[in-house]
């Protein structure tokens, strides 16, 4: 299994067998005598000052704060990285962590320091708002970013040359997440006719919000319309009047772009005014499928739906990442990290593929190396791992993920399906 | 937009709006009488709710049966403080006064991060998720709890401060320092006192804060913030303004969360203090220099 993935990135467009190092490239690994190296500066001298290359990976993640438990869920899939790229590609991976503690002036600080202290490469960081400031920050630096989650399509629209993501873009989501809502409805045969809208006031909400008021419209196969849509700020400590003003529309269901605290307060307020709609539906935010969601709220927890970028329960890589999650954490379960782990896992993937590749950790040849990227035995749903002009991975899937016997489960598409949809949820009074 | 949400909304803002007006109190008090603005009341606050948390979390205590712990710890932890720092800053300048809060306030913020770390806690009581239904009435359990707890102690502030010798010693001192020094009030003693009774209040709006909002080191400021602009509307130094400018503030937040989009909540507050800042700038129930 190791020998055939392994293979299956070698074999990639771009690759190089071994030995075929490029004029002026150093191999990994190799040592040149300190005369015949190269005067450099930056992370790549830090790098080949060090003799043995090792791929400084700079992991930025909102481990504490608002986002604390997603970005620490995140990192995760960062730290099992180094174990199995070593397995997978021979390659050594140092990870280099910080914290942005939700913020995004402190993302931009973080990001600057990481530089500086040697990193050859940025991956994060979880919120679009941060990672756009951090964008900033590497474009300016010429040092990769290799986004692992963040929607906010101006992301890769800046014409940023350092810039890559391998994660779908808020329109992506929208899209993917209705057409979604529709095989849900399909399946179910349930025909709400009207759904009130919340969303989370940040880039991602609004960028998401977008989305959702464009694409929605052009999509007549969805048999409701939207009575109300209604904001709220990330950091509210209480949602009563958000959710009453919902309360009140009489709507069949409600579709929520959320995050992790605020879907947390959102249902628990949902239990208290004894709000029970047809279900509650994420076009494809983070939140309900977390750990700390069904942790925090158990049974109230059950039958909420995200139709969100996922992992492929069946895909190889998939059974070896759930491996090496599992001897990194025993008490825990990938299912409960799934997006989190899969896109940061595959993240740092892309960049020690590409220093394979580039058998460099000078900025420009990483980055040359990350847009030549084909990588197709992956771990999350969709097309193969290919940036295009702009930086961006076209083609990743999602999958309607719903909370059964309190566990995130699978039930559409129906060929990675883990189990069968429940909607409307038991105990909807029409 | 059926009267029975609106009724419900402004219901819910009467109970938080209480919870305000007690938090607001202390801070009214300390200035009516010690002539000191506390900036680091947020803080106190904060660190108030995470003794109500840990109680919980370590002795499955209940924060409403925690309140009076924290109340006479706190007490102390005002009186002392007024003691050995706020009372040598009572005839500086008032920059003077307003940079050594704000340091206790830093160091206060700062301490709670080292100590509970940066993240969201709560107390999750069995009953956090009950509500009341009363005809078209849905009161949420916790909050009538808060709102109730926040209502008696705000009353029983009213009785001590008009019934007991020392709450109207500390009146008279209030009202007229130089009468109170020459009758021979023990002013340094009831500064103390009132400064303790400050914290006191708000360790019991704190404890019961803890059943509706999640605690971090980060709400300090903003409750210190919230705390200004209800003593501003109600009246500085005003005990009835503050519980009147927290009853204004908690309701006028929930309406307009209702009514306007509820991104735009503490717009409206702020919006209120400047109204009454151009209107009636002692506040509504201030008296005038």
């Amino acid at each position: 299994m190791l020998a055939k993935a392994g293979r299956a990135l070698a074999q990639q467009p771009g690759a190089q067998q071994p030995g075929a190092q490029q004029p002026g490239a150093q191999q990994p690994g190799a040592q040149q005598p300190a005369a015949q190296q190269p005067a450099a500066s930056g992370p790549a001298a830090a790098g080949q000052a060090s003799g043995k290359i090792r791929l400084k990976v700079g992991v930025l993640l909102p481990r504490s704060g608002l986002q604390g438990f997603v970005g620490q869920s995140c990192q995760k899939g960062a730290d099992l990285a180094p174990a199995v790229l070593r397995e997978l590609l021979g390659v050594d991976v140092e990870l280099m962590n910080a914290d942005t503690e939700s913020n995004v002036d402190t993302a931009r600080t973080r990001a600057e320091r990481l530089i500086q202290e040697g990193a050859h490469v940025l991956v994060g960081a979880f919120d679009s708002g941060q990672t756009a400031a951090i964008a900033q920050v590497a474009e300016q630096r010429g040092v990769p970013l290799i986004v692992n989650i963040a929607a906010a399509p101006q992301i890769t629209e800046q014409g940023y040359r350092f810039v890559f993501r391998n994660f779908q873009t808020a329109p992506e989501i929208v899209r993917n997440g209705l057409s979604l809502i529709g095989e849900l409805l399909q399946s179910s045969g349930a025909q709400p006719q009207t759904a009130v809208f919340m969303h989370v006031n940040d880039t991602f909400g609004q960028a998401m919000a977008g989305g959702i008021k464009g694409t929605l419209p052009t999509l007549t196969s969805l048999p409701f319309k939207l009575v109300d849509t209604i904001s709220y700020d990330p950091a509210a400590k209480d949602l009563t009047v958000e959710v009453a003003r919902a309360k009140a529309t009489k709507a069949d269901f409600l579709l929520l772009v959320c995050r992790l605290n605020d879907a947390i307060l959102l249902r628990r307020e949902m239990v208290k005014q004894r709000w029970q709609p047809m279900g509650v539906v994420s076009p494809g935010s983070p939140g309900m499928y977390e750990q700390q969601f069904i942790q925090a709220l158990g049974k109230h927890a059950e039958h909420c739906v995200s139709n969100v970028p996922w992992y492929n329960p069946k895909a190889e890589l998939t059974h070896r990442v759930e491996q090496a999650f599992l001897r990194q954490n025993p008490q825990d379960r990938l299912v409960f990290h799934g997006l989190n782990v899969g896109f940061t896992f595959e993240a740092v993937l892309i960049a020690a593929d590409a220093f394979q590749r580039a058998k460099s950790v000078e900025p420009r040849a990483l980055a040359e190396a990350i847009r030549q990227t084909n990588i197709a035995s992956k771990m999350m749903l969709g097309a193969p791992i290919k940036f295009n002009a702009k930086g961006q991975v076209e083609g990743i899937g999602s999958a309607c993920v719903q909370n059964l016997n309190q566990v995130p489960t699978v039930v559409l598409p129906a060929a990675v399906a883990q189990a069968k949809p429940v909607f409307p949820v038991p105990g909807y009074k029409a | 937009m059926p009267a029975e949400l609106i009724l419900n909304v402004a219901l819910s803002g009467v109970l938080t709006g209480l919870v305000y007006g007690l938090m607001a109190l202390g801070l009214s008090v300390i200035f009516g009488v010690v002539r000191v603005v506390n900036f680091a009341h947020g803080e106190l606050m904060t660190l108030a709710m995470y003794g109500a948390v840990a109680a919980f979390q370590r002795f499955g205590l209940d924060p409403l049966l925690s309140v009076p712990a924290l109340a006479v710890g706190f007490f102390g932890l005002g009186y002392l403080l007024q003691v050995t720092l706020v009372q040598r800053f009572v005839t500086r300048p008032e920059h003077a006064q307003f940079l050594l809060l704000l340091s206790v306030a830093v160091i206060l913020a700062n301490a709670q991060l080292m100590l509970f770390g940066p993240d969201a806690r709560n107390a999750s009581v069995d009953y956090a998720l009950d509500s009341l239904e009363l005809g078209p009435l849905l009161l949420d359990l916790p909050r009538l709890y808060a709102g109730g707890v926040a209502l008696c102690a705000s009353l029983s502030m009213f009785a001590f401060f008009r019934f007991s010798r020392s709450g109207k010693a500390i009146r008279a001192c209030a009202d007229n320092y130089r009468g109170a020094q020459v009758v021979g009030l023990p002013i340094r003693r009831l500064y103390a006192l009132t400064f303790g009774l400050g914290c006191a209040c708000v360790a019991v709006a704190g404890g019961v804060l803890t059943l509706l909002v999640d605690v971090t080191p980060a709400l300090g400021p903003a409750y210190t913030l919230l705390g200004f602009v209800i003593v501003i509307v109600g009246g500085l130094g005003s005990m009835l303004g503050a519980l009147l400018g927290g009853l204004l503030v908690g309701v006028s937040e929930a309406l307009a969360g209702l009514f306007f989009t509820p991104s735009a909540k503490s717009m409206v507050s702020f919006g209120l203090l400047i109204l009454v800042l151009l209107l009636r700038p002692q506040g509504l129930l201030g008296r005038r220099a």
